[in-house]
C-alpha cells in the first residue's frame, strides 16, 4: 500500500510539472499583459514596470525562473494586490470554497444516490419517472441558470436566503451549495439507477434471495455496496466539475472564494494568480483521484491496492 | 415413501412484449423424501423455471401463476405471502445455482454470505454460526477454512466457488435442495469432483434433491429418478433404469441416442434435429412431434394424455396409446431395451426356447 501511494506521489509530480509547464506557455501566448491591462503607463514606465518584474527578459529565462521558485513551494507574487505573495492569496480564499464544494458534493451524492435507489427499486413507477426527471434537469440545466433561479426565488422573491454574499455566516452558504449540488446529484441520481437495475439481476441476488434475504436486505446489505463502484469511478471527474463550476457559481453569488478570485486574475491578467490557481486545482485533482482509488479499493475488494491474498 | 412436495397441473407465462411466453404448461411431479428427482431436457424446456416457481424467484412483475398448486408438506407455496415464503427459503428449500463465478457477492467475504442464512432461520449467535460457517467448509471440502472464511470470492477456483454455495445451500439443513445445473460451468474433472461430493452430502444428510441437468450423462450417477422435460411439460417420468432402459417417448430416445458413450466416441454424436418449441405460440398437439421422426397424424393435432407404464414410470407420447402402430425405436435404443425387465424387447431370459 505503502509503496502504491509513494508511486502515485512520484506521478503526481511528474503530472503537476507537465501541467505547470504547458500553463506557464499557454499564458505567455496569450496577448496582453498584467501591466498593458492597467495601461494608463507611458512607455517608459512600462519598461521599467515590466523590469521590475522580470517581464522583459526572454520566456525561457522566465520559465526557469518560475519552475526554480515553484521547486521551492514558491507560487510568486501577484500582479494586482501590490505583490501580496499568491500563496496567501489563494490560502485565504480557501476557506468558502472549500466549504461550497464539500457542502455540494455531499449533499448532491447523498440526494443523487437516494433518487438513483428509488429508481431502481420501484422501477417504471411515478417514483421512478420523477426521480429520473430531476436528474435529467439537474444535467441539462446549467448551473448558472438554476443559480440565478433560486437567487430570483428563494432569496429575492420569498427572502429566506441571503442572494449573495458571505455576511451570513452558514446561511450565505445555502444557495451556492444547493447550485453545486446539480451535478453531482443528476449524475449519482443516474449511475446508481442504471447499475441498482443491473445488479439487482445478477446471480447473486438470486441466491441472496434464495438464502431467504428480504427485499430491504437485498437492496442494502448485498445490491447497494456493488452498485456504488461505478459511482465511486465518477467521483473524480464530479470533483473536477465541482471546481469549474464553483467559477462560475462563486461569481453569481459573489462569493469571496477561490473561483471567483482566478476569474478576476484572468480578466486582468494576473499570470501568477492564474498559475498558481491552476496548480493549486491540479494538486487538488490529483489528490481527489489517489483518495477515489484508494476508496474504490475499500468499496470493492477484487481491487484492493495491497493485491496480496491476506 | 412420503411425498415432501407434489406440484400440480402447474401452468406458468411470462409476460413480455413480443407476448406471452407459456413456458411451464401443465407440468405434473413429486419429490419423496430422501430421494433425487433428475429433471432432464435442453436448454429452454423451462427447466430453470420450474424451480425458481417452486422458490417464488421469478420477476413478480413479469411472471404469473396461471394455474396450479406447489404443495410443500401440504402447504401451497403459490399462496404464501412474500414474508412467509422467505422463512421457507434457504432454510426449509434451498438452491445451487449454474455459474459459480457470479453466484456469490462480490464485495462480501464468504463468511458473512456463509452465515447469513444460519443467522437468519437458526438460533444462533454471531460466534456461533461463524463456527457452523468453518464447519460447513470443510464439510464440502475447503481446505483452511478458518481462513478462508475471511476472504473474498474472487480469492477462489470456481470449484471452490460451487463448494462455497453447497455449503451456502446446506447451512440450514434443508428438506429440498434444488440444483440447477450445479456443474454445467465447471470443467470436466471439476464437474465430477462437484458431483462426487454431491453424492457424498446426500449419503451424509437426509435432504431431498431436485437435480436439474441437460446432461443425461451425469444422471445415472446421482438420480434415483428421472423426469424428462420438453418445452415447458414432462414428457417422461421414471426410475433412472426405466428411463435408461426402457424410454417411451421420442424425445428421451432422442436424449439418450445424442448422450455421447464410450461406443460411440469415434463415431459423429447424434443430434436431435430441428429447435425447440416457440413458447409465444406452442403447437397445440405434441410439442416435439415437428422434430419427430415417429409423429404420428393425431400428434399434430391433440396434445398425448400421461399413459402409464408401471407403478412409477410415466409417458406422454401417443404411441403408448392402444390404437397406435407399433412402431420400432432407433437400434441404440431397442438395445437398451433387450437389458430391461419388463421391456418388450426383453431377452435375458428366454422361457420358450
Ligand atoms: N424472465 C423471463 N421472461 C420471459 N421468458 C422467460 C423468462 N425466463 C425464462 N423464460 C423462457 O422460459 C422458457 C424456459 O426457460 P428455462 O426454464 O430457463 O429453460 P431451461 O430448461 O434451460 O432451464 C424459455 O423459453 C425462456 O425463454
Ligand atoms: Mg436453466
Amino acid at each position: 500500500m505503502a509503496k502504491y501511494i509513494l508511486k502515485r506521489v512520484f506521478y503526481m509530480f511528474i503530472t503537476l510539472f507537465l501541467i505547470a509547464t504547458a500553463t506557464f506557455f499557454l499564458m505567455k501566448t496569450l496577448p496582453g499583459s498584467p501591466i498593458s491591462s492597467a495601461s494608463k503607463l507611458n512607455p517608459t514606465q512600462l519598461a521599467a514596470v515590466e523590469a521590475k518584474y522580470g517581464l522583459d527578459q526572454p520566456i525561457p529565462v522566465q520559465y526557469g525562473k518560475y519552475m526554480a521558485n515553484l521547486a521551492q513551494g514558491d507560487l510568486g507574487n501577484s500582479y494586482q494586490f501590490k505583490g501580496a505573495s499568491v500563496t496567501d492569496l489563494i490560502l485565504k480564499r480557501l476557506g468558502p470554497s472549500f466549504l461550497l464544494g464539500a457542502q455540494g458534493l455531499i449533499l448532491g451524492i447523498s440526494i443523487g444516490i437516494l433518487l438513483g435507489m428509488i429508481a431502481a427499486l420501484r422501477q417504471n413507477t411515478i417514483w421512478d419517472y420523477g426521480s429520473t426527471f430531476i436528474a435529467i434537469l439537474g444535467i441539462s440545466i446549467p448551473s448558472f441558470v438554476f443559480a440565478s433561479f433560486l437567487q430570483y426565488w428563494i432569496a429575492v422573491k420569498w427572502g429566506v436566503l441571503p442572494v449573495a454574499l458571505w455576511n451570513d455566516g452558514w446561511k450565505s452558504s445555502i444557495l451556492p451549495s444547493i447550485a453545486l449540488a446539480m451535478g453531482p446529484l443528476a449524475t449519482g441520481a443516474r449511475f446508481i439507477r442504471t447499475e441498482m437495475i443491473e445488479v439487482l439481476s445478477s446471480d447473486y441476488i438470486t441466491l441472496a434471495k434464495s438464502k431467504g434475504a428480504t427485499g430491504f436486505e437485498v437492496a442494502f446489505k448485498h445490491a447497494f455496496r456493488n452498485a456504488l463502484i461505478p459511482l465511486v469511478t465518477v467521483m473524480g471527474p464530479l470533483a473536477a466539475g465541482l471546481l469549474t463550476g464553483s467559477l462560475v457559481i462563486e461569481k453569481i453569488f459573489a462569493i469571496p472564494g477561490i473561483g471567483e478570485q482566478f476569474v478576476k486574475a484572468i480578466m486582468v491578467s494576473d499570470f501568477s494568480i492564474i498559475m498558481g490557481t491552476t496548480l493549486f486545482f491540479s494538486v487538488f485533482l490529483v489528490f481527489v483521484i489517489l483518495l477515489v482509488d484508494i476508496l474504490y479499493g475499500i468499496i470493492d475488494p477484487r481491487i484492493r491496492l495491497s493485491g496480496g491474498n491476506s | 415413501m412420503e411425498k415432501i412436495l407434489e406440484v400440480k397441473d402447474l401452468q406458468l407465462s411470462f409476460h413480455t412484449f413480443a407476448g406471452e411466453v407459456k413456458a411451464i404448461r401443465g407440468v405434473n411431479f413429486d419429490l419423496l423424501k430422501g430421494e433425487t428427482l433428475a429433471i432432464v431436457g435442453e436448454s429452454g424446456s423451462g427447466k430453470s423455471v420450474t424451480t425458481k416457481a417452486i422458490m417464488r424467484l421469478l420477476p413478480e412483475s413479469s411472471s404469473e401463476f396461471k394455474s396450479g398448486e406447489i404443495l410443500f408438506n401440504g402447504k401451497d407455496l403459490t399462496k404464501l405471502t412474500d414474508k412467509e415464503m422467505q422463512k421457507i427459503r434457504g432454510k426449509d428449500i434451498s438452491m445451487i445455482f449454474q455459474d459459480p463465478m457470479t453466484s456469490l457477492n462480490p464485495t462480501m467475504t464468504i463468511g458473512r454470505q456463509i452465515t447469513e442464512p444460519l443467522l437468519k432461520h437458526q438460533k444462533v449467535g454471531k460466534t456461533e454460526a461463524k463456527k457452523i460457517a468453518v464447519d460447513l467448509l470443510r464439510m464440502v471440502g475447503m481446505p483452511k477454512p478458518e481462513l478462508r472464511i475471511k476472504q473474498y470470492p474472487h480469492q477462489f477456483s470456481g470449484g471452490q466457488r460451487q463448494r462455497i454455495v453447497i455449503a451456502i445451500a446446506l447451512a440450514c439443513n434443508p428438506q429440498i435442495l434444488i440444483a440447477d445445473e450445479p456443474t454445467t460451468a465447471l470443467d470436466v474433472t471439476i464437474q465430477a469432483q462437484i458431483l462426487e461430493l454431491m453424492k457424498d452430502l446426500q449419503k451424509k444428510i437426509d435432504t431431498s434433491i431436485i437435480f436439474i441437468t441437460h446432461d443425461l450423462g451425469v444422471v445415472a450417477n446421482v438420480a434415483d429418478r428421472v423426469a424428462v422435460m420438453y418445452g415447458g411439460r414432462i414428457v417422461e417420468m421414471g426410475t433412472v433404469d426405466e428411463i435408461f432402459y426402457n424410454p417411451q417417448h421420442p424425445y428421451t430416445w432422442g436424449l439418450l441416442s445424442s448422450m455421447p458413450s464410450l461406443d460411440t466416441a469415434e463415431e459423429k454424436l447424434y443430434a436431435i434435429p430441428g429447435t425447440p418449441p416457440d413458447l409465444l405460440d406452442p403447437p397445440k398437439g405434441d410439442a416435439f412431434a415437428l422434430r419427430s421422426e415417429y409423429a404420428l397424424a393425431i400428434d399434430m393435432e391433440q396434445a398425448p394424455p400421461v399413459f402409464q407404464v408401471s407403478d412409477t414410470h410415466f409417458a406422454s407420447t401417443w404411441l403408448l396409446h392402444p390404437d397406435a402402430p407399433k412402431v420400432e425405436p432407433p437400434l441404440s435404443i431397442i438395445e437398451r431395451m433387450k437389458k430391461f425387465p419388463g421391456s418388450r424387447y426383453y431377452e435375458g431370459v428366454r422361457t420358450n426356447g
